[in-house]
């Protein structure tokens, strides 16, 4: 049997009142000694009998035509393919749900996965890629330099009232610029896949966030039904976007072990990762705010100038919190795409607010100062009733008691004025961001089954990519049940298994995690039939039922494994309101006067998310998202050689993100909140939350500390110390 | 990858016989070899022959060239006597690079200019006469110093900076046998039109060792400057030792990293520091000094106010009397 429920009204806080006591606690995950031990075998770490070797050939220009030469690899040691037929040009961005862009004999960019060589051994097909003879017509229109750029495709996102009138108005107003630079992902596992079929099925064990839309987007760029193609990814290692949609490794290995009738291991080398997966876009941003004499603010406009390559869908929506974070009656957002002929651009890790949350909260503090308030009075000021850009009513916001809570734990009163604070060749200043991230709610389907021996098993397609769904689902599953988390098993990343919403938009835990708690309750009520009482008079806990004056264990109760499929989707509440998860960062930052390097000491994350689920995770995920904050703050940034459009530090030895020795003490306070219009869970997404806003906390602590305002980011020391 | 030969044979001999491409730690080579920037036929391992261990040599020391970075930095008489070593050794790399990297290999690491691993740009220094792609590219990492038309690329050796500084010699066993002991200065190349060469080494040169000279007086420091903690090359470095005599400057080393295609010194700006009284006015003729010629190709000029800078920071830290 299937249940359904879509959030059409209010949640009651089924889980404020079950017995086992698991749900919340920090429970480690419970694949980390498989992890930890190499027992997790990952995609490409498969051994199939007869395997083959891809390795691809990359475009050597930026835009044109290729012909191949198979002769010049086709007597080499070993060679068994050459295919260019429906390679995809990038990634898939997230939910796309069809086939990339698949261009045949076409350059789109430098580095464009053309043709993958086929070989015996991974070293043979290597060194085939490298010496394939490709003969190119260069076209001369190739967009690689975006400073002369003149034909950008605006799109308004919002536009209310005038804001040039309320800046012409305001008693104090800030008008600025800002620059990002681009951004990778970095996953620490390499995207690979491995591909075998079996009649005119294809089984394709592949490193993917949303197995659901992944199914679709693979058997689309082969031309087969989507019921002909299966998908293994139970453990996949660290997605952050750049494995939402399918890749050019998952199409090439099925193209090739189509043709050759035997398995074939296609991994891309980080280079090909940083080129051929989807990135975040660089960015110029617009900034300009107006307030009145009491702070409140009366205008925001918030305009962006990206790129991407031509014929993709995405847009990095830069201004996503700015519509909603705060009030003020006149609003513009609009962005400009350019299309370039560089690497695809697609979600990172916090599409949007990851550099618009930086620009928006380093403006605030630039206001803050203007107005001679304390950044977190203006904020608190600046919460806006209901959204202010439609009206619709907020779910719930935690924000001005993260910041009230926060500001407690870290201390923000010991704050100095700017630039006064000094140790030795040190300056040391402390900075405030909001954090904001909107919750998002996907249909999602789980199966739960409870074994006669008080044992249960939770199946579902959704992915683990390091967050803890393995552990959490089994928490959800064990509370409603009433069991030990350790009798429950959970096996993912099985498109066989009933639909999930993937890993994506911090939306995984949630929407997975009601599609179990639904299963498990709709088991529950056999169980309350079977003790002749009302499910809400059940109580579960340690594999006994009690309820009806009665107590029974539960085998006494089912001889039978009872099976329920549980299904969470949209409903009223879901658009009808507007829903987010809040919180509030902190930084202190030390900055050297002679070299502009800046360490960050410590920082604080205050999270307001609803119910959490389990705090180790959850806090884990802030940590990373407040280290992806340091990292966006200092550290990283893709270099584009503007004659090519290529990526010239495309190696994680090049493309810096933070390293230990870059992260001072994370702390991280979680404010205790239900959200009854999210999902039956009142749980709301943390995967994103502790990267929004983070970084501008950093930038802030930096003025804080030496009184230069960082613009453009991230804040390498050369764009420092010539201020100092 | 192309296909190669490997053998490890057991002595020097052996090891020049058998004619291939040394290979030590591999933290670098084998990076190469997989993009194909280097394709020896034959490497020939020389982690058998015995050449370890740090000992005592007069008044100096002889360090064996499969000396593990990690080894060294934590010698107790390098740590005591020659700490900018230790300094610069541990600023470099990571913890497991560290332990895998000798110290032969060390100075013969290849630039991490990013055109140099890229088969679709042009670098000299790969294919001479191909052109470099660096100039007018990304530069942000590239040398200011010592540079020509034909290559902007900076060596990336942190060790080989201090060694500069201490005026090590580079202990080399030529093919037909004989031996010579060599300046880094006489060692390294400046790329001028030739930058595929970068140091003396003729096929079949073997680095036996390095000779440190007697512990010179005065204070010492390696100051790294970096875009991130660790696991970074240096945006600039300064190897430096200053002795002092009543008030005034008695002695003076200052080596530079980052800066240019080998560890960069010029005795010019030593000459002008030796004695004089420390004041601001002297460090900052001696930083004019050391960058008079310096030349930025737009990314990376931001080096050239930087390493200013940092020299008069360390030579303020080292004459400071609190240091």
């Amino acid at each position: 049997m299937t249940t359904e429920l879509k959030m059409d009204v209010p949640q009651p806080r089924f889980l404020d009142q079950t017995q086992q006591g698991v749900l919340g606690k920090p429970i480690p995950r419970v694949d980390g000694a498989l992890k930890v031990t190499g027992q997790a075998t990952y995609a490409a770490e498969w051994q199939m009998d007869d395997m083959a070797h891809g390795v691809f050939v990359g475009a050597a220009i930026p835009k044109g035509h290729f012909t191949i030469d198979r002769d010049s690899i086709a007597g080499m040691d070993g060679f068994l393919g050459l295919y260019t037929d429906n390679l995809v040009r990038n990634s898939a961005r997230g939910t796309l749900n069809t086939n990339p862009v698949q261009p045949g004999d076409r350059v789109d960019y430098l580095g464009q996965s053309i043709a993958l060589v086929v070989a015996e051994t991974f070293e043979q097909a290597r060194d085939m890629a490298a010496a394939l003879k490709v003969s190119y017509t260069r076209d001369d229109d190739a967009v690689t330099d975006l400073s002369e750029y003149d034909d950008w495709e605006l799109k308004v996102g919002i536009e209310l009232g005038d804001v040039d009138a309320a800046m012409d108005a305001a008693h104090k107003s800030v008008d600025l610029e800002y620059t990002t630079k681009g951004h990778n992902s970095g996953a620490m596992e390499l995207h690979g896949s491995i591909a075998s079929w079996d009649g005119d099925h294809v089984t394709v064990r592949s490193s993917l966030q949303m197995l659901g839309f992944n199914r679709n987007e693979l058997a689309d760029s082969l031309g087969v039904p989507p019921e002909q193609v299966r998908l293994l990814s139970p453990y996949v290692g660290g997605g952050f976007g750049s494995k939402l949609g399918i890749g050019p490794d998952s199409v090439g290995a099925a193209v090739a072990a189509r043709d050759l009738g035997r398995p074939v291991r296609v991994v891309l080398t980080r280079p090909q990762v940083f080129d051929t997966t989807i990135r975040r876009t660089e960015t110029r941003q617009h900034i300009r705010l107006a307030a009145n004499q009491d702070g409140r603010l009366t205008g925001i406009s918030h305009v962006n100038w990206q790129s991407n390559l031509p014929g993709e869908g995405h847009a990095e929506p830069v201004d996503a919190a700015t519509r909603f974070l705060y009030a003020g009656e006149n609003r513009y957002c609009a962005h400009y795409m350019a299309r370039r002929n560089s690497p695809a651009t697609g979600d990172v890790r916090s599409p949007g607010e990851a550099v618009g949350m930086l620009t928006l909260e380093a403006a605030m503090d630039e206001l803050a100062e203007a107005l001679e308030m304390d950044p977190i009075d203006l904020r608190i000021r600046n919460i806006p009733e209901v959204h202010p850009g439609n009206g619709k009513p907020i779910s719930s916001n935690g924000m001005a008691s993260s910041l009230r809570q926060g500001a407690e734990a870290f201390g923000w009163d010991q704050r100095q004025p700017t630039g006064t604070r000094r140790e030795g060749e040190w300056l040391i200043g402390m900075g405030v961001a909001a954090a904001a991230r909107a919750n998002l709610l996907m249909p999602s389907s789980a199966r739960v089954t409870l074994n006669p021996d008080a044992t249960a098993v939770v199946e579902t397609d959704m992915t683990d990519i390091g967050t803890g769904t393995y552990t959490i689902l089994g928490q959800i599953a064990a509370e409603t049940l009433g069991l030990p988390t350790e009798s429950v098993t959970v096996h993912l990343g099985d498109s066989n298994f009933p639909t999930a919403s993937g890993s994506g938009g911090s939306w995984g835990a949630t929407s997975s995690g009601s599609s179990v708690l639904i299963a498990a309750r709709a088991i529950r009520k056999t169980l309350a039939e079977r003790m002749g009482c009302e499910e809400e008079a059940l109580t579960l806990k340690d594999g006994m039922a009690t309820g009806g004056n009665k107590r029974s264990a539960l085998s006494e109760l089912i001889d039978q494994p009872i099976s329920e499929e549980g299904k969470i989707d949209k409903g009223k509440l879901t658009k009808g309101t507007h829903q987010a998860g809040y919180g509030a960062h902190f930084a202190e930052v030390a900055v050297n006067t002679v070299t502009g390097e800046v360490r960050v000491r410590r920082m604080l994350a205050a999270m307001a998310a609803g119910r959490i689920l389990n705090e180790q995770t959850a806090r884990s995920q802030v940590y990373g998202g407040q280290i992806w904050g340091i990292g966006s703050a200092l550290h990283e940034g893709l270099e584009f050689d503007t004659r090519t459009g290529h990526i010239a530090n495309h190696t994680l030895g090049e493309y810096y993100v933070p390293v230990h020795l870059d992260v001072g003490d994370l702390d991280v306070l979680f404010i205790d909140e239900r959200d009854d219009m999210a999902n039956p869970m009142q749980a709301k997404g943390i995967g994103e939350l502790g990267f929004c806003g983070a970084a501008a906390a950093v930038a802030n602590a930096i003025y804080n500390a030496c009184g230069v305002r960082i613009r453009d980011f991230p804040a390498t020391p050369d764009r420092i110390f010539p201020h100092l | 990858m192309k296909s190669f030969d490997y053998v490890r044979p057991e002595t020097a001999d052996a090891a020049h016989e058998a004619a291939g491409r040394f290979i030590a730690g591999g933290t670098n080579l084998i990076d190469l070899m997989k993009l194909q920037v280097e394709t020896p036929e034959k490497l020939v391992d020389i982690n058998r022959l015995d050449l370890r261990g740090i000992s005592t040599e007069g008044d100096g020391l002889k360090i064996g060239a499969l000396v593990s970075n990690s080894e060294l930095a934590a010698d107790l008489r390098i740590r005591t006597d020659y700490p900018l070593l230790s300094r610069a050794l541990l600023s470099g790399a990571t913890q497991q690079l560290r332990n895998k990297a000798t110290t032969g290999g060390n100075f013969l690491q290849r630039t991490r200019c990013p055109y140099f691993y890229e088969p679709h740009q042009a670098c000299n220094k790969r294919t001479p006469g191909e052109g470099c792609s660096a100039q007018g590219g990304v530069t942000r990492m590239l040398a200011v110093l010592g540079t020509s038309e034909h290559c902007l690329a900076a060596h990336p050796s942190d060790m080989a900076v201090a060694m500069r500084a201490l005026d090590a010699k580079i202990a080399v066993t030529r093919a037909d046998g004989t031996t010579e002991r060599l300046a880094l200065d006489d060692f390294y190349l400046l790329p001028g039109d030739r930058p595929d060469r970068e140091t003396v080494l003729e096929p079949g040169d073997l680095i036996t060792a390095v000779h440190l000279p007697a512990p010179a007086a005065g204070r010492q420091t390696y100051r790294k400057v970096r875009d991130r903690s660790s696991y970074a090359f240096a945006l600039v470095s300064v190897a430096a030792r200053i002795a002092m005599e009543d008030g005034k400057i008695s002695d003076a080393a200052l080596a530079f990293g980052g800066l240019a295609p080998r560890p960069w010194r010029d005795g010019a700006v030593e000459e002008i520091l030796i004695g004089e009284a420390p004041s601001e006015a002297l460090f900052g003729k001696a930083a004019d000094r050391l960058l008079a010629e310096a030349k930025g190709a737009g990314g990376n000029d931001f080096k050239i106010p930087l390493t200013r800078r940092t020299l008069i920071a360390v030579l303020n830290d080292l004459t400071g009397e609190s240091a």
